[in-house]
């Protein structure tokens, strides 16, 4: 037991002494939370709109003022004639201009179709996409309102696909997708650089020829990543729950639990990767193209996992960050409990057993 | 009983393109309390045979053992009673001269406390700088450091590799002093260093080069089995010397050492040496007989293979 | 006739409180095969990079092949060359790669470099290696084509940092006719090393201890002058007094 807590206490040295990774390690989520943050909820907040109303009845006037009275939407202009629309969109200030057709109204209760246009300024197509699915949304809304009788309201609903948006929602998104990022890195990364250094600098010889444990070296190894990981994911909730407004709908305890489970299957990826890797370089780049990109491209954050090719989602199976984002969107913004998400967190129990047996039996307790 | 005991051992590794043979058929054994060297430089597979013993690596033939301990079988039992310092080994450089001893005393389920008597004469050295982190240290502490770990068990039989490779002469002699006081208290030690010189410090020796042992015996054995008559040469152009006696048809072989040249002759004829230096205009020519050391003993052994 | 090549007066390097090298004055002639010893944490290594114009002096002059080692270190630069134990050649090139790479930095044509690349091959007899991996050459041939590269572009001074570790007996005195060699041809050669009969080997040796050159003269000198019988005795006696005991 001894020769565990010393153990530990040397790898707690290792990391405290080394001031500059120390830093990152602790800034990196709450600025990576923050730069996410901000970057994305502004961007669709009091977008200015332009109106094109040649109806000019009751029905395209409400329509009008709820985009208005919506905190995505600013009417700025009413346009006259249909060549003023360009002219809307090349003054830069315009993001979206709807057009109502004349008789709106009439067309709507008599012949029961009525057309509104959404043209979007398509030079950004997220936020072209965003904000049609805005304006397309409180429109459809009104119109539910107006006949709830009529099942399905399909007569004025805009053209539009629903395509999935990242930005849609953003904070609720990436605030599981950056806690998935940083657990993965910190944990998986750290480990494997830290095993891999001993090997670099000949103490790890040393630590083979004598009579401690695999085990022992692999456990006092990673606790202190695990440890640092959780202060992460502390900082996360707080900063997503303070600055983000990102409310923790769920059980905090069902969420902490659940991320110590995913912390200790990133330790175990960390663990493998230290078996593959001779020199610290090696175990970074291992671990940025191995867990970095998968977590990024196949995560299911940035880009959804439904709209890719079928091999693309059969792979996203294997990274374990799919699943413990889907996890932590059930159980933080969903508020759903541990019933919801009993399956995914099998996988991932599965998927660290796994990880360690391999890690283990493959442990050299020799060089080469 | 012998401490270690090495029969037919053959070890290589291949790369893509070549095989290469860091041991070919090394046998020896070392007696129990004895200081024994493998003298020899870079590549002669030193390294390779002291993992093989401390079981860091299989041998793809021939077998080993510490102790009576077979190193594939038993090597968990090696492992909990040798001490070991591996070559470029550079201890934990964040963490302080104490941290680090406390650390290797508490992996050997041990105390610095209760082997103190064993490293005490060399950790007095140190303990001023208990407090300062290894990376600070200068080589000479760096080695002393690195030596306290290793004992701090108390091992059966210590193995070190090129312990001395890079220190300063001072550093050197200190090291193999403290060595010789570990011998007294019965450790087996195996050293090996690439310096000449060092061979003399050790019981017995085994010359090592091109994974083969070149020769095994004492150090005064071996200079003994050297059968030539050896001369010390100089004048006042040392380099021309070297050139113009390689040039002469009765050299044997010629090799600079320190301030000397070290020649031996086809036969012995010293004055048609004088003469022919004479005609070839070099000044305060000095030649007289010398002892062969080491060194010249392993040119000799490496001419010969 | 005499053409001094290196100049140092009262040369001094301070980290914070700490005065790595103190006050040091030395010449050293062209030609001049100049031992510079030292324990270890003596001073050496912050003396020759201040030399070698990669580390600017606290105080105190040093001229280099002429040039001042406060403004004209890229000059410096040009006129030396250096190789270490550490430090010689890129493992994962080829030979000729080295040899191509080395000299292409200090602007040879491909002409020159071609003649060169042959001549170098041929006298150190590794022809049938030029499309080897240097890596998987040993050690001692490194060392003496990491040399051979270090002075190709004719540099007046070389700056050798214990070249010599490990090599084995044979090859290591190899590679001092090497630098027998050079010095004939007017190279200066600035040597540090750990092995002892090799200082013999050196026109001019100085020790350093604590900062400071506490003995610098002909081998034959220091030895009568400490009354000692090899230079490892006179090396002993003068760094056993060193206080210094970090880098």
């Amino acid at each position: 037991m001894k020769q565990f807590i010393i153990f530990v206490k040397k790898e707690f040295r290792h990391i405290f002494r080394d001031r500059k990774s120390l830093l990152i390690i602790i800034m990196m989520p709450i600025v990576q939370i923050i730069l996410f943050g901000f970057a994305l909820t502004n961007e669709i907040k009091n977008s200015n709109i332009a109106v094109l109303d040649n109806a000019k009845d009751e029905a395209s006037r409400a329509i009008i003022q709820r985009l208005d009275a919506s905190r995505y939407f600013n009417v700025t202009r009413y346009l006259h004639a249909s060549q003023d629309i360009e002219a809307a969109f090349k003054s830069g200030t315009v993001r979206l201009v709807v057009v109502f057709q004349p008789d709106f109204r009439e067309s709507l209760m008599h012949s029961g179709k009525a057309q509104v246009q959404l043209i979007a300024d398509a030079s950004d197509p997220n936020t072209a996409t965003t904000v049609t699915n805005y304006a397309g949304n409180i429109i459809s809304d009104y119109q539910k309102e107006m006949s709830p009788q009529v099942q399905p309201p399909y007569s004025i609903r805009p053209e539009i696909r629903m395509l999935y948006n990242p930005q849609l929602k953003g904070a609720y998104n990436f605030v599981p997708g950056v806690m998935a990022m940083i657990l993965i890195l910190i944990s998986a990364m750290m480990t494997s650089v830290a095993i891999v250094r001993e090997k670099e600098i000949n103490t790890m010889e040393v630590l083979l020829v004598s009579p401690l444990k695999p085990l022992l070296f692999i456990l006092s190894k990673a606790i202190p990543y695990v440890f640092l990981s959780l202060v992460n994911v502390s900082t996360i909730l707080l900063v997503s729950v303070t600055l983000l407004e990102v409310p923790i709908n769920g059980s905090l305890l069902l969420l902490m639990g659940e991320s110590f489970l995913f912390i200790l299957t990133s330790v175990s990826l960390g663990l493998m990767i230290s078996n593959l890797t001779k020199t610290q370089q090696e175990a970074q780049m291992f671990s940025l193209m191995t867990l970095m990109l998968p977590t990024l491209l196949l995560g299911g954050f940035m880009f959804p996992i439904e709209s890719m090719p079928l091999p693309l989602q059969i792979i996203s199976n294997i990274v374990p960050s799919k699943w413990f984002f889907l996890i932590v969107k059930d159980v933080m913004i969903k508020g759903l409990g541990f019933s919801a998400v009993w399956k995914e967190s099998l996988v991932l129990v599965g998927m660290t057993l796994f990880l360690l047996a391999v890690s283990f039996k493959k442990f050299k307790t020799r060089l080469a | 009983m012998n401490a270690v005991t090495v029969h037919n051992l053959v070890k290589t590794y291949s790369s893509k393109k070549e095989k290469v043979t860091a041991m070919q058929d090394v046998s020896f054994t070392v007696k129990q309390g004895e200081l024994f060297g493998l003298i020899g430089p870079d590549g002669a597979g030193k390294t390779s045979l002291f993992r093989i013993l401390t079981t860091l690596l299989l041998a793809d033939s021939g077998t080993a053992s510490v102790d009576g301990f077979d190193v594939v079988k038993q090597y968990q039992d090696i492992r909990n009673r040798v001490g070991y310092m591996p070559g470029k080994f550079s201890l934990y450089q964040d963490m302080t001269v104490e941290e680090n001893l406390e650390f290797f005393a508490s992996i050997f389920n041990t105390s610095i406390e209760a082997n103190y008597d064993l490293v005490k004469d060399i950790y007095v050295q140190i303990a001023p700088f208990k407090n300062r982190r290894a990376g600070k240290l200068s080589g000479g502490m760096k080695q002393k450091l690195a030596l306290c770990c290793a004992l701090i068990h108390k091992p059966s039989v210590l193995f070190l590799d090129e312990p001395t490779t890079g220190v300063d002469a001072v550093s050197r002699k200190e090291f193999w002093e403290m060595l010789k006081g570990l011998k007294q208290q019965g450790i087996t030690i195996l050293v090996s260093t690439p310096y000449m010189d060092e061979a003399a410090m050790c019981d017995r020796v085994a010359l090592m080069q091109l994974g083969k042992i070149m020769s095994i015996d004492t150090p005064p054995n071996i200079i003994s089995r050297f059968g030539e008559k050896l001369w010390a040469v100089r004048s006042a152009n040392m380099y021309r010397l070297l050139t113009d006696l390689k040039k002469y048809s009765n050299t044997e072989s010629c090799n600079s050492f320190g301030e000397y040249h070290h020649l031996v002759l086809k036969n012995d004829d010293t004055d048609a040496v004088l003469r022919y230096l004479g005609e070839q205009n070099h000044t305060a020519v000095e030649l007289k007989p010398a002892q062969p050391n080491i060194e010249d003993c392993f040119m000799q052994l490496m001419n010969n293979n | 006739m005499k053409e001094t090549v290196i100049k140092a007066e009262r040369l001094t390097k301070k980290f914070g409180d700490f005065t790595a090298t103190n006050q040091i004055s030395f010449e050293v002639e062209k030609g001049e095969i100049f031992g510079f010893l030292g324990a270890n944490g003596a001073g050496k290594t912050t003396a020759m990079r201040m030399l070698c114009g990669l580390s600017i002096p606290s105080s105190g002059n040093a001229t280099v092949a002429g040039y001042d080692v406060y403004k004209q270190t890229e000059l410096i630069k040009q006129n030396i060359g250096y190789m270490s134990q550490k430090f010689s050649l890129y493992e994962d090139l080829t030979v000729k790669e080295n040899i191509r790479f080395y000299a292409g930095i200090y602007g040879m044509g491909s002409a020159e470099i071609k003649t060169k690349m042959n001549a170098l091959l041929q006298q150190l007899q590794m022809t049938a290696e030029e499309n080897s991996l240097v890596g998987s050459l040993p050690l001692g041939w490194k060392q003496k084509l990491a040399f051979s590269v270090a002075i190709l572009h004719e540099p007046k001074i070389v700056f050798l940092d214990e070249p010599t570790g490990g090599v084995d007996p044979v090859t290591r005195r190899e590679f001092w006719n090497l630098i027998y060699e050079a010095a004939e041809k007017g190279i200066t050669v600035f040597v540090t090393t750990h092995y002892m009969d090799e200082a013999e080997y050196c026109n001019r040796i100085s020790i350093m201890v604590d900062g400071k050159i506490e003995a610098l003269d002909t081998p034959h000198n220091l030895k009568t002058i400490f009354h000692a019988s090899s230079m490892d005795e006179v090396f002993l006696q003068l760094a056993r007094g060193a206080k210094r005991t970090a880098d």
